[in-house]
This record gives C-alpha cells, structure tokens and sequence, in this order.
C-alpha cells in the first residue's frame, strides 16, 4: 500500500549528488513530491529531505540505492508519525482587498498567518505548519483575490533520533568495531518485497 | 601525434610474454626521435615539489597505481594529456583504438582478464558519448574501469563550445562515480579516490572529466599518494557472525541445498574458497554466465549453467532445493524467470557485498552481507563436512536427459549443416580448457557458454548484464593484454562482428595476438530463433548480409579463411590457434538452429523446454 514517506539523506557536498539522487527516483518513474536540501547539524554535511508517495518496499530499495551512492553517509526513511514536519507558504493579495474587508483579517489570524511585506499594491503573508494548513488558507483566499502562492518543501525532524554525531564518528574510524550497524535494514527482514 | 605508426607488416611487434612497446616508426617510414633512448634519462614518476602540469599529473598517478596499458583516441580536448603520454610511453603502453566505444570494450576485457582496473582515454563531446555503451555495461557487469574524458576550457562550460557535451550528467546513471576536474591541483586525490572507487567493493566504472586547462595548468606537486578512504564509501563490510551462524545451520539442516554463484566469485578473488566450501559441504553447484569459469568444469559439483539457455537440472532443482545459497549473484530476470514461481520452497541464504542486492529481487531468509573471499571461509568452517550423492545425482538423471534431447544433437549432430556446439567442442579439443574464450551476445554467445570448457577462472569474457553486441572483438584485445601469455579466442556472431568490425585496425597496428572465430548464420539468430518461437515466424530484419570477411581482414593484413564442412572444421581450428599472430576464421553454420534448453520469457524456471 502506497503512503508518504520521507527520506532523510546525510550526505558529503558534493556538486552532481542532487542529479545522482534524483535520477534514482526517475529511473523507476517515482514522482518525488518534494525535496529539499541544507545544511545539517555538522558543519560541511548536508541533509536532504525527500518526500514521496510509495510503497514500503520500494522505499526501502530506492533507500538502499541511495545509500550506495559514494558521498551518501547515512539514509534514513520514515512515516509521518515518526517525524516532526513543516512546511512553509507564502500569498500575495491585493492590500486593498485586505484593507477593505476585515472578515480577511479575521481568517489570517485564525490561519497563524503573519504579513511580512506589505506595500501599496499587495501584501505577502506567510504560514508555517502541515499541509492542510496552508492548502486552508489557500482556500481561504481564493475568494478574495489570491494572485500568487508558493510553498516550499518539506523539511523534518526525526523524533527517535539522536544526531548524527555518533554515526559520523563511526564513519571516520578507519578500522570501525562490531559493534558498527552499518545498514539497519538488513535487521529488518520482516517484510520483503519479492515481486 | 595522430599518424605516429603504419608499420609494415613483417614489423609488427607480436606478443610473447611481453606486450609490444609503442612502434617508433612514422608514417612513410620517416623515424621519429628516439624517444626511448631519451625516456630512460627520465626520473619514473614526478619529483615532489617541482612544478608539473595537470596532464603530468595524470599519468604520473597512472604509474603510481601501476597502469601499464592505456585504450584510447586522441582529440582536442585530451591534446594535453597526450603530449604528456608522448614523455611516459616506456613505462605505459597506449592502445589506439579506431572507436571510443572498442576502447573502453577492450579495457573491460583487460580488466575482466587480468583482475585489475583498465583505463580509458577519450576526447570531449563524441569522444565521451561513444563511451556510453562501455560504461553501462561495465555498470551492470561490476567492471572496475577509469575512464579519463577530455573537456572543453572551464570558461566555456556551458556555452554550447565545439564537441562540449554534458559528460557528466550523461555518464551519471552508468557510473559508480564521476566528476568533473576544472583546477590541475585536484588531480592527485580525484585520481587516488577513483582507482580506489573504481576497483574496490563491487567494483565499477568511474569517469573522470578533465577541462583542457586543468591539463595545461601548471602546479607545484606535492606527490601522488593512494587513496584508501572514504569516510562516505565503506567497501568492505564488517561480516556479522550471527548470521554466519545461522547461514552455517541452515545448510548443516539442508537435504537438498544448491549453490549458485555469479561473478562475485572472480571478483572477490575467492575461487579457492568456493570450492573448499562446496567440497566440505557436499554441494552441488551452478553457474551464472559470468560465474562461468570460476569453477573448473571438470569439477564433479559443478552442476552447470543457470538461466533462460542454462542446463535442465539447475534450473527444474532451483524449484526443488530446500536450501538455496546464491554466491556473489544479483538475481538477474534472466537467471531467476518468473520471479513469484522462483526459489518458493527453499529458504534463501544471500551472501552479497552490495547491500542493494540483498532482498532486490529475491527475498533472502538469511542476507549474509560482505566480501565472499571472507565470508565464504566463516561458512565453511562452520558447516559439517557432508556428502548429498542422492540429491547430486538427481542432477546427473536431469543431465542426461538433456544429453539425449538436445547436447547429443548438438555436439554431435548427424545432418549436413553445422552446429555452433560442435565448432566448441572441437575448440575445446585443441585447446584443452586453457584458452580465454570472449564472446559477443546472441546463440553463439550462448552455445559458447554453454559448451567451452575451462580449466582457469577468468576465462569467460562476455557482456552479461547488459547484452552488448559489438562487445567482443574489442574485449578480446583487451583481454589479450591484459593475460598476453595466454591464448584469447573471440567468438563472434556474424551480426555482433558488423558491429565493432573497425577493430580490425587496432589488431592490425598493434600485431595483438587475437583469434577471431566468426559463428555465421546468416542471421541475427537470437533474434530469428524468438520470432519463430513467439511470433509465428514472421522474420522481421533479421535477414542479415555479411561481407567476405576473409577479404576484409585481409585488407588489415589479418590472415583467415572461411569454412562450411565438418571436415574441415578440425584442421581450420588448429591452423587458426597455432597460426603465429591474429587470425580470422569464419565459420558458416546452420541458418535456422535454435539453442536450447529455454525457459521462456514470463515463464518459471522449472517450465525450461528442451525443444
């Protein structure tokens, strides 16, 4: 069964990795919803946050590829319950559109909508949050004149996890102990995808 | 540079033991320079802290990581690089071949015979896409390769300059690594990590694109040292035992266990360690196409091949094993058929060092992760020593059966026209199981691997994965380099021959001593064989015309001749082998043979036809 996943890659800065992740996806005709990609928390490694729509397993093998890539530390994947998640969007309207009906006001404030620009002609706001929050207050202002809407991609924090610190170090043991898991998925052969 | 040698035939250097050293000689007989005498004055590599160019560089690391032979072609963007080449020719042989695409070809095959990283030169724009095909197949075949790719200068990077293509981004998805050197000062480490990258865990292509002035740049040089790390690339696994130890009781429980094992074994160098552990364990065992010689055929374990042309007995017994252990393989669709109806019953033991291929395609009881060189001595330590004659010789019935349907037809046919098999058969006679046998794709390719007989391992050179026509008459120059003490035998089909027939000329240049074995059947038999089969014979383009190719070689020089009888068929052969220098034999077989056993396409493995 088909579900949102989001896939957290740590990754060497290395220019050409973004195409060398993407064209995984593209090969097997995997639409990726979003993704974004930043700093982390260690100085020089980045962090990819890809979301798609699929099955577990063929998340768990595009994973894998993507683990295999050279300058790809670390890929991690997980359902919604098990990150923490936003996404940021941002409206223009028109101000006088605004300024003339208070009952506009009175919606971004119940959207957590913030102004943060406004000029003579239009106005930008911003909200931050879940999905079905900015799509509601897409909806919301449509009536009233939405002329343009943008809404970045996701990024996600891990609940259970504890920083990569520990697994970086790890990597950089020359000679690491056993006690280095290096692909968890191999401890999970619950369920395998065989077709 | 371009016109440096036209030799004259009887000059030609041929190889004996030592590979031939770039001829002096320049077009019209003019001599150049003594560039030998000069070379030796030469220090071997650059010294530390003088001030080299980017191309010196490059070839410095090739001496470093012990390069001795270079496939390539010359153009405007690589000009620097071989200028460099000019001053390094007597520590590295240069192959100019007459097509970027028989270039990386002939250093897969080098690298397939000799077990070490080929190398590649080639221009910008077409010089780097005619690369495409090689790095692909070298991808899919895990063939450790470094192909160094001129470019355009840095400042026109983008600008749509003359031959500047998107290497990069071409050769992503067919490379293990790539990248792009704009700044001489790189050169060391991208090369050290590289040949690292290229020839360590599963090994792979890796491409290099070098901008024209990073190979005229000038830098003080701080030395070339080995890369052995990579803090994001762990090639070698840490084995876990637990798994070991299950993998061990899982096969000490087994009635009827099979191994099965792919070129993980040559790669891995564990050939000894395959047969201690099947030998102890009492296990029958089978073949991938490029596992094939890893494992003497003679042996009396070695059950034969797997796959859509495989034996009849590994592939019915794939759907009766209780335990199946599958050895360095990656499961391709062409070994396993339909893929719900493979392997059902039997538990699955999956040693890999790739952790991608674990659970790909077949789910695996026990995935035993690492290098098969160490894992498979872990097993066999722990597995009882056995002996399974009942399970071995229910193998041996299935034997038989497909000696009486098909093999006995095959190898010893009773009708005029002959067969591709009995042409093997007769090779094997003369050269015992020693030769290296390369072949192209289609029947031939099959019959051939059905039917060689090999003594050595890596003596199998053939393009599995990827199925590249054109692949073996450039791999066999390769190969020939890469084990010039031993005899390489190409056998082509007469539509894979057409493709890559250009070669001739680097056969003719260089003397390199290659048998050519041409299989012609006047079609593009693979082809003609499915549309009988699957589509009620309606030959569409497969009808293909051939050249005298005994003319054609005799236009580069290249003795042969061209047979059709069985008679003759014994004496050909032995005069192709012990002919001094490369020889072309063309054989005309049977129009309409079919190979068989088949397991058709969408159909199980223990649905294989014999007929």
């Amino acid at each position: 069964m088909k579900k949102e996943f989001t896939i957290t890659v740590y990754t060497e800065n290395q220019i050409g990795l973004l195409n060398r992740i993407a064209i995984i996806f593209v090969r097997r005709k995997i639409n990726i919803d979003s993704m974004n990609t930043s700093p982390s928390e260690i100085e020089g490694i980045h962090r990819f946050t890809i979301l798609i729509d699929e099955t577990e397993e063929v998340v768990r093998k595009v994973c894998r590829q993507i683990e295999k890539q050279v300058e790809v530390l670390k890929v991690y994947f997980n359902t919604e319950d098990e990150i923490v998640w936003q996404e940021m969007a941002l409206y223009k309207v028109s101000t006088d559109e605004i300024a003339a009906k208070v009952k506009v006001e009175r919606l971004l404030r119940e959207c957590g909508a913030r102004a943060v620009a406004i000029t003579k002609d239009f106005t930008v706001f911003e909200t931050t949050g879940h999905r079905e929050e900015t799509v509601k207050l897409v909806k919301a202002l449509e009536p009233y004149g939405l002329i343009e809407f943008v809404r970045s991609a996701r990024i996600a924090i891990i609940k259970e996890s504890r920083g990569f610190h520990e697994k970086l170090k790890e990597f950089e043991q020359h000679a690491p102990g056993e006690e280095v898991i290096e692909n968890e998925f191999l401890n999970q052969q619950e369920e395998v995808f065989s077709m | 540079m371009q016109t440096l040698e036209i030799l004259d035939k009887k000059e030609m250097p041929v190889i004996e033991g030592s590979a031939p050293r770039l001829p002096l000689q320049g077009a019209g007989g003019a001599e150049l320079p003594d560039i030998e005498g000069t070379a030796s004055l030469l220090p071997l590599q650059a010294a530390v802290g003088t001030e080299i160019s980017g191309s010196q560089a490059v070839l410095d690391a090739f001496v470093s990581e012990g390069v001795d032979t270079i496939f390539g072609y010359p153009g405007g963007a690589i000009m620097p690089i071989y200028d460099a080449l000019y001053d390094y020719h007597d520590r590295i042989k240069h192959i100019l071949v007459r097509h970027e695409q028989g270039g990386i070809h002939a250093a897969q095959g080098y690298a397939r015979s000799s077990g070490r990283v080929g190398v590649v030169f080639a221009t910008s724009g077409p010089g780097a896409t005619n690369l495409v095909t090689g790095l692909a197949d070298a991808m899919i075949d895990s063939t450790p390769l470094v192909c160094i790719t001129g470019q355009v200068y840095a400042h026109l990077l983008g600008t749509d300059a003359f031959q500047e293509v998107d290497v990069i981004n071409i050769t992503t998805p067919v490379t293990k690594w790539n990248y792009q050197v704009t700044d001489a000062t790189e050169i060391p480490t991208v090369l050290a990590k590289a040949f690292h990258i290229a020839g360590t865990g599963r090994p792979g292509p890796v491409l290099i694109d070098i901008t024209k002035n990073a190979q005229l740049q000038k830098f003080g040089y701080n030395g070339y040292t080995k890369c052995e790390y990579i803090r994001s690339y762990r090639p070698k696994p840490i084995v876990r035992k637990t798994y070991i130890e299950e993998a061990a009781r899982l096969i000490n429980e087994a009635k009827k266990p099979f191994v099965i094992f792919g070129q993980g074994i040559i790669l891995g160098k564990a050939e000894n360690e395959l047969k201690a552990f099947i030998e102890k364990g009492g296990l029958p065992a089978a073949w991938t196409i490029l596992g094939l010689s890893a494992l003497p055929t003679d042996h009396p374990q070695n059950v034969g091949m797997l796959g859509m042309h495989g034996n009849y007995g590994p592939n019915v017994l794939t759907n009766e094993c209780d335990v199946l252990i599958a050895v360095g393989m990656r499961f391709d669709d062409r070994v396993t058929g339909r893929l719900d109806k493979y392997a059902r019953q039997a538990k699955v033991i999956h040693l890999d060092i790739d952790p991608s291929e674990i659970d790909k395609n077949v789910k695996t009881t026990v995935p035993v992760w690492g290098d098969c060189k160490e894992t498979l001595p872990m097993l066999t330590q722990l597995i009882e020593k056995k002996k399974h004659p009942e399970w071995l010789n229910k193998f041996r019935e299935f034997t038989k059966k497909e000696v009486e349907v098909v093999i006995q037809d095959e190898l010893n046919p009773t009708s005029e026209v002959l067969t591709m098999g009995e042409i093997i058969k007769v090779l094997n006679e003369l050269t015992k199981g020693d030769a290296i046998i390369v072949t192209d794709v289609g029947q031939h390719q099959m019959v051939a691997c059905r039917y060689a007989r090999f003594n050595e391992t890596k003596s199998n050179i053939t393009s599995g994965g990827a199925g590249t026509m054109g692949f073996a008459l450039p791999a066999a120059i390769g190969a020939k380099y890469g084990a010039p003490h031993r005899t390489v035998v190409a056998v082509i089909g007469d539509g894979g021959i057409q493709m890559t027939i250009q070669e001739l000329g680097t056969i003719m240049q260089t003397g390199v001593d290659v048998k050519i074995l041409i299989l012609n059947n006047q079609f593009l038999g693979m082809v003609r064989q499915w549309q009988q089969l699957f589509h009620d014979k309606r030959y569409s383009f497969v009808d293909i015309a051939s050249p005298d190719y005994v003319m054609v070689a005799k236009g580069y020089h290249i003795e042969g001749q061209s047979i059709s009888t069985r008679v003759q068929v014994k004496d050909a052969l032995t005069v192709m082998l012990n002919h001094p220098g490369a020889y072309l034999l063309e054989v005309m077989v049977g129009k309409e043979n079919n190979v068989f056993p088949m397991v058709p396409q969408g159909c199980s493995v223990a649905e294989i036809r014999l007929s």
